[in-house]
């Protein structure tokens, strides 16, 4: 249970950092003004940016409109509000009606996409999915030695070229193997890169097309890993990405420090695109399927203003 | 980086500027929206509410109120504020008082400490002719240690691997024994990545701080980072008190907010930015500098040191000498294309100048046209580069068809070149004393514009106006819009 690890991982820090959200409802305190400042400070601790404030937004106007009046009662209205946004945000992974089913995987650098993709084939492999990983990340120096090194533990196959080489290339060869060698799950690891660099984000284009091109209705999916530390700029990325890559869902990274992973909320005001998954740990089996309530009530049980700086 | 940032205040102040007076409700306005810009710029909000309190001290002072431009004065109160926030003076590596210098990377998991280690060396090695070794320490993540080897290889830097098996402490005291035994003065050692709450993790650490007692500990830091930053950055901070910290992948379109708040609750500056994929992007920071590019007042002190660190002095003297006597030809025009090349990517550069930040967001240069250029100053005989008179239709024609250009680009080009050449006997019968534009060391301390006048917009690139013939300042945008038609070409 996602929950439960998140919550395990949370203990120590938890009662380190001030509870916000447990600060604000506990000692019955007013609804009042000064409650809604706060709590608009607390769900920014979160990353949720904007759409925190048009939450309390939301809240004030119910407030007005004598909807609610204790803060016993604001608990409930957040939830409601949070998983209203995140209303089709689970979602499985799509399957090629015939033939390898591909995976694309795309990111900022250092967000997770090559911890991601090991987890990933982990799972597809528990499943009993015959996997191959495609190593188009032949920019990072070692980055291929590194999805090697996964490949050789999980006992699956690998595509890949020396360092330098194109990476639609490799994402040539891999499509050829998974066809060839009647593979179920091709997941093709890319490069990190900003969302800014044009020519890297090109690049990635001209990698879609090759995929595109080799197999037909490829690729499936196109993954894009989130770091859950990242700020509002999470929003530019997905957008970006978005339209270079075609991407059909979320990986969110990193759920297991104190970073909540709120600019997704950010990113589904503006992007409708599904969770498919969120790392939890450094395990190779800390993937989990995206669970909105969890997420939900990681927010409210944790939700921080973030430290006073003192 | 800070870009958004620079934009909202932007916007802040021109509430402000134009008005007579200040007031405490239009400071009131402008201030309101400094703090929204912050707030979406991803600085902690505890952070955001004593900046703001800041700035409505120092603003609400009685010599703004009687200021005669309160506009002015304000973005000036901000300025300073921002300084004040982002770490006042610029800080420096740790120095060692005998061996080597130890530094120890550390931080979340993708942040960039291996490849800061990299770029950190290199810098050490080029700039400050320093011999460091890398210490590979990171055996978390696979191969982690073999991108450090990899990366060590292509600087020609050497690095520490130790694969026996020993944990990551043993290792960084094995690499500063063998750095010790090799005669090298600097050290550093990459850790693996972790999370501020990983406590056996973080016990790691501070072992490897407390066995090699590095002489600073540098928290690298992606600059993406949203609100958590701050809670992860002040663990970091009790658990093993930093340095300093680098801040990486700055070139993105981050808003850069975790930075001010790091700063603020570690109350350590920031030493570095990563600032592009090549091993030389590493910038050292600058707080005033920073807080006049987020304000969009550029950063031409990091120009002319760019510049100077490309230019040949002599050289550059001899040139302006030439130049002011109007002996401008097409050899001087490819040297400095040349030069203009070696300060990097356009976009980058013009950046710095103030007020083009904002201007130059949507522009997507090509520097490919730098290129183009020297293709066609390439396909000239000798004599025609020296005396650029003689070039007729015919040799056009065969200058255009051997650097694979149309004749029209070559048309622009003699164009160019000529409004240039008037515009450097203008400048030698009188016009500014100093001129060097960007071949003069010298040249931007004395040019009276804000664009730097013939520096960058004359040289090169002006088309009538930019770099200006009479002395007068000119305004950034002209300079801006001759650059962007000369980089775009006219046809695009």
């Amino acid at each position: 249970m996602v929950f439960g690890k998140l919550f395990a991982g949370l203990e120590k820090t938890r009662k380190k950092l001030a509870a916000g959200l447990a600060r604000l409802f506990g000692g019955g305190r007013k609804l009042d003004e000064a409650f809604l400042d706060e709590l608009e400070e607390v769900l920014y601790g979160a990353d949720l940016g904007p759409t925190g404030s048009k939450i309390v937004e939301e809240l004030k106007h119910a407030w007005q409109r004598r909807e609610l009046e204790e803060t016993a009662q604001v608990p409930a209205f957040l939830r409601e509000r949070l998983l209203a946004r995140l209303r089709d945000a689970e979602a499985g992974l799509a399957r090629a009606a015939s033939g390898p089913t591909v995976i694309l995987v795309v990111g900022v650098n250092g967000s997770g996409k090559t911890t991601s993709i090991a987890k990933l084939a982990r799972r597809l492999q528990l499943d009993g999915r015959k996997v191959l990983l495609g190593a188009g990340d032949t920019f990072r120096a070692a980055a291929v030695e590194q999805l090697t090194l996964w490949a050789d533990r999980l006992g699956i196959g690998i595509v890949k070229q020396a360092t330098g080489a194109d990476p639609a290339a490799v994402a040539f060869d891999a499509c050829a193997a998974a066809k060839a060698r009647g593979i179920d799950v091709l997941i093709l690891d890319t490069a990190g890169r900003l969302h800014t660099q044009k020519n890297l984000m090109d690049e990635l284009g001209k990698v879609v097309r090759v995929v595109q091109k080799q197999i037909p209705g490829a690729p499936h999916e196109v993954l894009q890993v989130l770091d859950a530390t990242t700020g509002q700029n999470a929003i530019r990325q997905a957008k970006e990405f978005g339209a270079v890559a075609g991407v059909t869902g979320l990986v969110l990274a990193k759920m297991d420090g104190t970073a909540k992973g709120g600019a997704v909320l950010g990113i589904r005001a503006e992007v409708p695109l599904p969770v498919k998954f969120i790392g939890v740990g450094e395990g190779i089996d800390d993937l989990e399927p995206f669970s909105a309530e969890d997420f939900v009530d990681a927010i409210l049980t944790f939700g921080r203003g973030g430290a006073v700086p003192s | 980086m800070f870009d958004l940032l620079s934009g909202a205040l932007n916007k802040a102040y021109r509430a402000i500027v134009g008005q007579k007076v200040l007031t405490e409700a239009n400071v009131e306005d402008g201030i309101r929206a400094v703090r929204q810009a912050l707030l979406e710029a991803d600085v902690n909000f505890a952070v955001a509410r004593d900046f703001i309190e800041d700035v409505k001290q120092r603003a609400l002072g009685q010599d703004v109120l009687k200021a005669v431009d309160p506009g002015q004065q304000f973005i000036k109160v901000v300025h300073d504020a921002l300084t004040a926030l982002l770490g006042g003076e610029k800080v420096g590596l740790p120095v060692a008082p005998q061996g080597p210098l130890v530094l120890m990377l550390a931080g979340l998991q993708g942040s960039g400490k291996t490849t800061t280690c990299g770029k950190l060396a290199r810098w050490l090695k080029e700039e400050k002719k320093k011999n460091p070794l890398l210490v590979a320490a990171d055996l978390q993540r696979p191969a982690a240690v073999d991108q450090l080897a990899t990366l060590g290889k292509q600087l020609g830097i050497e690095v520490f691997t130790d694969r026996s098996g020993a944990a990551a402490p043993e290792v960084c005291v094995r690499g500063v024994e063998h750095a010790k035994r090799l005669m090298h003065d600097v050290v550093i050692l990459d850790t693996a990545g972790r999370l501020h709450i990983d406590d056996e993790l973080m016990a790691e650490l501070a072992d490897v701080q407390a066995r090699t007692k590095p002489h600073g500990v540098l928290l690298v830091c992606d600059a993406m980072l949203g609100q958590d930053a701050v809670n992860s950055a002040k663990v970091f901070h009790e658990r093993l008190p930093i340095w300093g910290v680098v801040l990486t992948k700055t070139d993105g379109d981050a808003r850069g907010g975790a930075a001010l708040s790091i700063k603020k609750v570690t109350g350590r500056p920031i030493l570095f930015c990563g600032s592009g994929e090549k091993l030389d992007d590493l910038e050292e920071f600058d707080p005033p500098r920073m807080a006049g590019r987020i304000l969009g007042m550029g950063d031409v002190v990091s120009l002319v040191e760019k510049a100077q660190s490309v230019i040949d002095e002599k050289q550059a003297e001899k040139e302006a000498k030439r130049l002011l006597k109007g002996q401008f030809d097409f050899e001087d025009f490819l040297r400095q294309v040349g030069m203009l090349k070696r300060l990097g990517p356009l976009k980058k550069v013009l950046g710095m100048l103030p007020g083009v930040g904002q201007a130059l967001k949507e522009i997507d240069f090509d520097d490919k046209r730098f290129k183009r250029v020297e293709a066609m100053i390439q396909s000239m005989t000798v004599k025609e580069r020296r005396h650029p008179d003689i070039i007729d239709i015919e040799r056009r024609r065969r200058i255009a068809k051997g650097s694979g250009n149309e004749l029209q680009a070559v048309h622009e080009l003699i164009k160019q070149f000529k409004t240039m050449q008037k515009m450097m006997s203008q400048l030698g019968k009188g016009g500014f004393g100093g001129l060097a534009g960007l071949g003069g060391a010298g040249g931007f301390g004395d040019l009276p514009g804000p664009m730097g006048g013939p520096g960058l917009g004359g040289p090169g690139f002006g088309g009538p106006g930019s770099g200006g013939g009479s002395g007068k300042p000119q305004r950034p945008q002209s300079g801006n819009d001759a650059f962007r038609d000369f980089m775009r070409g006219r046809k695009r």
